[in-house]
């Protein structure tokens, strides 16, 4: 028995290895890309182009990162990304806030106060989240043109807050959904209203959703692109688009490191994000997946 | 005796309704009315400007008719079942192995899930200086040793689509993984304990026990980057913005580059209900499941 | 405190009746329960009652009020859920206040109501804790306390201890007679459960499909149920229900019934009113015997002879299972009295029998 007892521990450790080697392999193919963006912006050019990729910088600079950040050319405008970034700020906090009040709003009358055809509502609102875009951008245009919206940023809030809204009443309906129906009648008997079941018992239960959805809202609305080329153009750009066009200036020679810079500095707000709150950031994730 | 109802009590009977109204309104106009424009563009005659007026099919005709649509098309479903296949493996390996009472298992999981938090456009701009030929990986995998090695890809027109198959599923599969890890995480422990008792070794459970019964995670993933690759754009405009020459136009940079570029409105509209009506195809009988299963399970 | 009239109330979802025509009323101070299984419409209809749910058809009265049309909060009502609904992020003292705030009660009288409900149901301890904090009996007093700083007219408890375990539920059906008693209020309480039903109730309305079954007080539900539903409902186990027949003989009326051996078990002295004498004489009836309606006898006339299958004891007494009418039947009786495989004789307390019509399945009187 003892022999026996030794080799299945033999096999369990080659097993183990087996498991934890496949895991930090993968882990490195993941880290690769971040790494080389990090490598990249530090070095100077001349170390790029002889011939340094993956390894760490024998000069160290920040030249790029400046460069990304105040002097590179997007278009004919060499103001680097942070007009861009602006932009992005001031388009990405009210999208955020107006889309996930409205989406807390709707999933609680969705859930609380069911009528008749509210279940269609909701399957109006979802299709919604996985609406392409493409299928909409024509007379999204020509309606911001009448409104006098293009090329604004109140524009691009408009946009993301009206299809945004579909995934935060997504969220808020599938939260409320599992706090019990007996809460809001009991509140209703003790003689509070609509808004004051929402604002005192429904929202203050509703707080993790809440950071989901603002963190869901505001990964989507600061990654788009489509919008932002679409809706916009020069100066009035969201910093994806401003960092599209950095990377594909072709004047001279490329500069690697600033394009890396520039990627970094347009990820970054997203992925303090994500090292902040990457839980939550995961329960957005697969909000998509879960049971109506 | 009876008390009738107060104008107060009416009123907050309708308030519900008075408050999802905004959103139904903005959803209606935002989606429904505006496909519908987008459908009525389609049979008009508009090129650089929309046209009211009706031509029939006729720009569905022209776009059946234009190769770079065919490519476009041909691309679509290279790309998605490429990407579906490796993500949904590379997915369900990460999950299972961190379903293996890992360590250090969220470190591990927070580093595979990153890549959900970029932009597509950072990706793309990562992965095109990666895969860049003269000073990318393959200038390392030269560098110790391998002299011959090549890897040029994004500038074949004939590969360049894998590259971005390869900068999607890098970026997608973690999510894969967390669905799949979630469906893991909810399957009940004593099933496998029953398995082991019967002597079936855990790779055995694990294929014939534990993936049969993650269904509905394989259903959500499948359906979701299928979503994602119907609308892919931002990540080929970034990577080969299309090319080379239209080697890597996908629907999605068809219809854009139509409308903003080549001032063929009436296609470019045409192209975006083609991608709409697949879309829908795969969206609604999904959505109409999950909301029904939903329902019964209350 | 008030009355409460039930008046021909129907309940609709489309075309799906869940209540039909159901009329109850109870005087003040009256302690009414609901019961029946699930889907019955029991839940329905308080929901009705504290206005959570329109009314299709009929009349709801509250001391002589029509409140068909008024709204929960207007109903001068209190109500207790199975689920405790207490306001999860709230205290438990914010829990008890919230009612009264949005009612405007003063801060001095707010806090002395809460003070008192506290003490009443021992839990000033725990004033300053959030739900989640609680045990289970600890939320229900709370929701208890949440409905009796009101002072309502009307209490409404929905299956209030079903989320309790088997001891906590049996403690807190106590309490709950005690505030009953001490407070004198009325109060509707529904419940699945027919021991609760027993324990609490000044009137029981067994209810089936939207109708009610039976309406009296409990103990008149468990000696004389309206029909075989009502007796198989209340009580555990239940009553047994055997196929018999009538005859009526010189002697007076008796019951027979098969033998799984062949034969016929006879008990005479069974109290039969005349008309049902006539009516039923030489037909089939179904025969009501409770399990505790049995007692080891030496014989005569009023027994049956018993071929015991299993016994099951419970402490004190055993549960004796047999065949009798070509059913199975199960005799309460004195513990150790009766050996499996034994056949015993088992005396029947006829002035309890009741009686059933086999196709109505109403009680014959």
């Amino acid at each position: 028995m003892a022999i026996e007892y030794g080799s299945a521990a033999r096999s369990r450790m080659i097993g183990r290895t087996m498991i934890y080697s496949g895991l930090i392999g993968l882990a490195a193919f993941y880290l690769m890309p971040l790494w080389v963006m990090v490598v990249t912006s530090l070095k100077p050019l001349d170390e790029i182009y002889g011939g340094s990729f993956i390894g760490l910088p024998k000069v160290l600079t920040f030249e790029a990162w400046a460069k990304a950040w105040s002097q590179a050319c997007i278009g004919t405008a060499c103001t680097g990304l942070k007009p861009y970034f602006i932009n992005s700020l001031m388009m990405v906090v009210p999208a955020v806030l107006l889309s996930t009040g409205i989406g807390a709003l709707n999933g609680y009358v969705l859930t609380k106060w069911r009528f008749k055809g509210s279940n269609l509502i909701f399957g109006l609102l979802l299709f919604g989240c996985f609406l392409p875009f493409q299928a909409v951008i024509l007379p999204m245009a020509q309606v911001l043109g009448r409104l006098g919206l293009s090329g604004t940023i109140p524009g691009l809030v408009l946009v993301h807050t009206v299809y945004g809204i579909c995934f935060t009443t997504l969220f808020f309906r599938n939260y409320f959904v599992t706090i019990p129906d007996e809460l809001t009648k009991a509140a209703q008997i003790d003689g509070a209203g609509f808004f004051r079941i929402f604002f005192s018992i429904m929202l203050p239960a509703a707080l993790p959703i809440m950071v989901v959805s603002c963190i869901w809202q505001f990964t989507q609305i600061w990654n788009d692109f489509l919008f932002g080329v679409s809706f916009t153009a020069g100066e009035s750009s969201p910093v994806t688009v401003a960092l599209n066009n950095v990377v594909n200036v072709t004047m001279g020679r490329k500069q690697y490191n600033v394009d890396m810079a520039a990627a970094m500095i347009a990820a970054l707000p997203t992925l303090f994000v994500y090292v902040v709150a990457g839980r939550y950031f995961v329960r957005g994730l697969t909000a998509g997946a879960v049971k109506g | 005796m009876a008390r009738k109802k107060s104008i107060a009590d009416r009123f907050a009977d309708w308030l519900p309704r008075l408050v999802l109204a905004p959103s139904l309104l903005a959803v209606i106009v935002g989606v429904y009315l505006f496909i519908a424009w987008t459908g009525w563009i389609s049979v008009s005659s508009s090129k650089m400007v929309p046209q009211y007026d009706f031509v029939g099919l006729e720009q569905y005709y022209r776009l059946w008719a234009t190769p770079r649509w065919h490519t476009a098309v041909a691309n679509l479903f290279i790309f998605s079942a490429l990407f579906l296949a490796v993500t949904i493996a590379v997915g369900l390996i990460m999950a299972i192995l961190l379903d293996q009472n890992i360590r250090a298992e969220g470190a591990l999981r927070a580093v595979y899930l990153y890549p959900m938090a970029l932009s597509f456009i950072v990706t793309g701009t990562a992965w095109k200086w990666i895969l860049n030929p003269n000073l990318g990986i393959q200038k390392v995998v030269n560098g110790l040793g391998w002299e011959s090695f090549v890897f040029n890809w994004i500038t074949q027109p004939d590969f360049a689509i894998y590259t971005i198959v390869i900068a999607a599923v890098w970026q997608s599969s973690g999510f894969a993984m967390a669905i799949f890890l979630a469906g893991l995480r909810g399957i009940d422990n004593s099933v496998i304990k029953a398995a082991q008792i019967e002597g079936a070794s855990l790779p055995r459970i694990y294929a014939s026990i534990i993936v049969p019964m993650l269904r509905p995670a394989f259903l959500s993933v499948i359906v979701l980057l299928s979503y994602i690759s119907i609308k892919n754009f931002d990540l080929v405009l970034a990577m080969t913005n299309g090319g080379p020459g239209s080697a890597t136009e996908v629907p999605s940079t068809f219809m854009f580059s139509s409308v903003f570029r080549r001032n063929q409105m009436g296609v470019g509209a045409a192209s975006a209900i083609m991608m709409l009506m697949t879309v829908a195809a795969i969206i609604i009988p999904y959505l109409y499941s999950e909301l029904k299963e939903g329902r019964d399970g209350h | 405190m008030a009355t409460l009239e039930i008046d021909r109330v129907r309940k609709a979802y489309g075309t799906m009746e869940v209540l039909k025509e159901v009329s109850i009323s109870i005087g003040s101070g009256d302690f009414l329960v609901l019961l029946g299984p699930s889907g019955c419409g029991k839940s329905t209809l308080l929901n009705m009652i504290a206005g959570l749910e329109t009314i299709t058809g009929g009349e709801i009265r509250i001391d002589g009020d029509t409140v068909n049309d008024l709204s929960p909060k207007d109903r001068d009502i209190a109500m207790v859920f199975q689920s405790y609904a207490l306001y999860p992020t709230m205290t438990v003292r914010q829990n008890i206040e919230f009612g009264m705030k949005i009612r405007g009660v003063p801060t001095a009288e707010r806090e002395r109501a809460t003070r008192d409900a506290a003490e009443l149901l021992q839990m000033s301890h725990l004033l300053d804790r959030k739900p989640s904090q609680l045990s289970g009996g600890q939320r229900q007093r709370v929701a208890m306390g949440r409905a009796l700083v009101r002072h309502p007219k009307l209490f409404l408890f929905d299956e209030p201890l079903s989320n309790l375990d088997a001891k906590l539920r049996v403690d807190m059906r106590t309490e709950i007679k005690r505030l009953h008693q001490r407070l004198g209020t009325t109060i509707v309480y529904v419940t699945h459960d027919q021991i609760e039903a027993m324990t609490l109730a000044t009137r029981v309305a067994v209810m089936k499909d939207g109708i009610v079954q039976h309406l009296d007080e409990p103990q008149a539900v468990y000696d004389r149920p309206a029909n075989v539903y009502v007796a198989r409902f209340v009580g555990s186990p239940a009553m047994n229900i055997i196929p018999g027949r009538l005859e009526d003989g010189p002697s007076g009326p008796a019951l027979v019934m098969d033998q799984p051996n062949g034969g016929e078990s006879r008990i005479s002295g069974v109290v039969v009113s005349d008309d049902a004498r006539q009516r039923y004489a030489g037909q089939p009836v179904l025969v009501g015997i409770r399990p505790e309606g049995f007692s080891v006898s030496a014989g005569g006339p009023d027994c049956v002879e018993a071929m015991i299958e299993v016994v099951e004891p419970t402490g004190p007494d055993t549960l004796a299972n047999f065949t009798l009418g070509g059913t199975d039947v199960i005799a309460r009786l004195a513990p150790l009295a009766v050996r499996a495989g034994q056949t015993a004789k088992l005396a029947v307390e006829t002035a309890k029998v009741v009686l059933f019509d086999p196709k109505t399945e109403l009680r014959i009187d």
